[in-house]
């Protein structure tokens, strides 16, 4: 096993963790939020696609990685703002 | 590693770090907005400096598609209704899987036709387009069943579970001929078509209602998607980020199943809510009677209440009624009543969609009870008015052990001293079957489309 591929899985082994920690903590009222929130964290895949568009290039895997870019892109604006859009809404009662 | 090498490593821990920050502050709705923010500004710093990376030597592209994508999310998070935030999610779940498997399918590519591929870095590639895959298309169908393009009832055919089977184990047989012969196209296209097929028929046989327990379950997808791709392209960023929205989906995953009492096996495999048991309830129905109640009688019992809970379901959803529940509880409150919300966990298409609607509705979320909070307080409540929900406050799933819902927590409506329903008639909801508490003596049905019922409401509220 590759000593990159050992640090891969260490990480991903810890993350989810971290995952579960912070998110058990998300009250019932924000997991529409949470979910549109994680939602567009999930849209780290255009690190991806930057990386595989940007370097030297076949045309078919321009394209893929165009598309790849866009649907990312998508996911991680539509994502962030639609969230910020409902955060904003909730309010608590004033006295 | 050079000086340019490390800021870029360093500042995707930078990113990292304000990732798990911003859920962190996800935990309270006054820091929420701050967590996003910060969540968004990790994203921002992630994509700034993976442009300064020397393996991109071409920016036309990139500027292409990052205009094209900003434009159409910016337009989408902008338009999109409320009422319309479950279709949202799942497209956006939808996305964010068909990018993780672009990237797998374009690495794929770029190395089959090099070199022989590396094990781990072929089982990489094939994870994460499967799990891609799966994702894009059944976010597809899962929009389009809640959109109302695709029939929001299971759809089933013969053979069904083993035809899903059968196709997924397609998918991960030829996987395996590609990790262990030879990383061939031809099979690799099979691996591509097999798992976008496999999306559409895994979501095709659920059910509407059980649409939470899918959405969920297509977030967590993206997240594990994304971790795929992050081996596939030797990058932890991925792998942190991926992994935390992979927790987060799993997590809501099981939270909606707890509130349905079922297991997740039986939520994506058993075509739930068919209906079957329609005929049943249907004569069981013969010797009781439903008393119904107009506007009046409805204001007079909430308005000389003491305390009053509401109860919302898909139906407040479905006729955009929130802002006329806010009046109604306004009027109330107004009045003198203590008026409370009880929110059950899967009521509406996705985890928390009641509460979005009355945030927006600019109901104070402090009003809002989960249901563990709520039910000990409905014996001393004077009045519930139930809004188009009606499995969820069923007592049947207390005690009939045959009813598809036994063991379902519930909302303990029944406990009140009076309890008036909104619904358009006495029909089944979502499970197909009988809810016994529309015969009980102390409930009354108010029948009909819920913002017009509620605005007559609030109307002779107003009158008291």
């Amino acid at each position: 096993m590759p000593e990159s591929l050992i640090i891969g899985v260490t990480i991903f082994v810890l993350s989810m963790f971290a995952g579960f920690e912070v998110i058990t903590k998300v009250p019932p009222t924000l997991h529409t939020p949470l979910m549109s929130g994680a939602n567009a964290i999930s849209g780290i895949a255009i690190i991806g696609a930057l990386l595989v568009t940007g370097g030297e290039n076949t045309i078919l895997n321009t394209i893929l990685g165009v598309i790849a870019i866009i649907f990312a892109t998508i996911n991680v604006v539509g994502g962030f703002l639609v969230t910020d859009r409902m955060l904003n809404m909730f309010k608590k009662k004033e006295k | 590693m050079n000086l340019l090498e490390t800021i870029i490593a360093l500042s995707y821990v930078l990113a990292a770090a304000l990732f798990i920050l911003g859920i962190k502050y996800m935990s309270s709705p006054a820091t929420a907005r701050k967590g996003n923010l910060l969540a968004a500004i990790g994203m921002f710093i992630a994509i700034l400096v993976t442009l300064l990376d020397k393996q991109i030597i071409g920016y036309t592209w990139i500027v292409v598609g990052i205009v094209i994508g900003s434009l159409i999310g910016a337009i989408a998070a902008r338009r999109v209704q409320m009422t319309g935030m479950p279709q949202m999610v799942g497209i956006l779940n939808g996305f964010g899987g068909g990018a993780s498997a672009l990237v797998a399918v374009a690495e794929f590519l770029r190395l089959s036709g090099t070199q022989a591929l590396p094990t781990d870095v072929a089982v990489s590639i094939l994870l994460s387009v499967i799990i891609g895959g799966v994702t894009f298309t059944g976010s597809f169908i899962a929009f389009g069943k809640l959109q109302g393009f695709v029939p929001g009832s299971p759809i089933q055919f013969p053979l069904q579970n083993i035809v899903n089977a059968l196709v997924l184990m397609g998918a991960v047989i030829s996987s395996v001929a590609i990790v262990l012969f030879s990383p061939a196209i031809p099979v690799f296209v099979i691996v591509v078509a097999l798992s976008l097929l496999y999306g559409i028929l895994f979501v095709i046989p659920i059910g509407g209602a059980d649409m939470p327990v899918v959405i969920s379950l297509l977030n967590s997808f993206s997240g594990l998607a994304a971790c795929a791709t992050g081996f596939v392209v030797g990058n932890n960023i991925l792998i942190i980020a991926g992994s935390l929205v992979g927790s987060a989906g799993f997590i809501l995953t099981q939270i909606m199943c707890k509130a349905m009492n079922r297991s997740l096996r039986n939520v994506l495999f058993s075509a739930f809510g068919t209906g079957d048991a329609v005929a049943g309830a249907a004569q069981a129905k013969g010797d009781k009677t439903a008393r119904s109640i107009d506007a009046e009688e409805a204001a007079m019992i909430m308005g000389y209440a003491q305390s009053a809970v509401i109860v919302p379901g898909y139906g407040m959803a479905a006729a955009q009624a929130q802002h006329a529940v806010r009046e109604l509880a306004e009027q109330l409150m107004g009045r003198g009543v203590e008026v409370k919300f009880a929110i059950h966990p899967v009521a509406g298409r996705m985890p928390g969609h009641m509460n979005v609607l009355l945030a927006e509705a600019q109901v104070p979320y402090n009003l809002l009870f989960d249901m563990d909070d709520i039910n000990p307080e409905f014996p001393h409540t004077d009045v519930v008015l139930v809004i188009g929900a009606n499995d969820v406050i069923n007592p049947v799933a207390r005690y009939d052990k045959s009813s598809p819902i036994y063991g379902m927590p519930i909302l303990d409506v029944d406990k009140a001293r009076h309890i008036i329903i909104i619904k358009r008639s006495l029909n089944v909801g979502f499970a197909g079957i009988d809810n016994e508490l529309f015969y009980d003596p102390k409930t009354t049905m108010y029948f009909g489309n819920a913002k017009e019922k509620l605005q007559e409401l609030v109307a002779e509220v107003k009158k008291l």
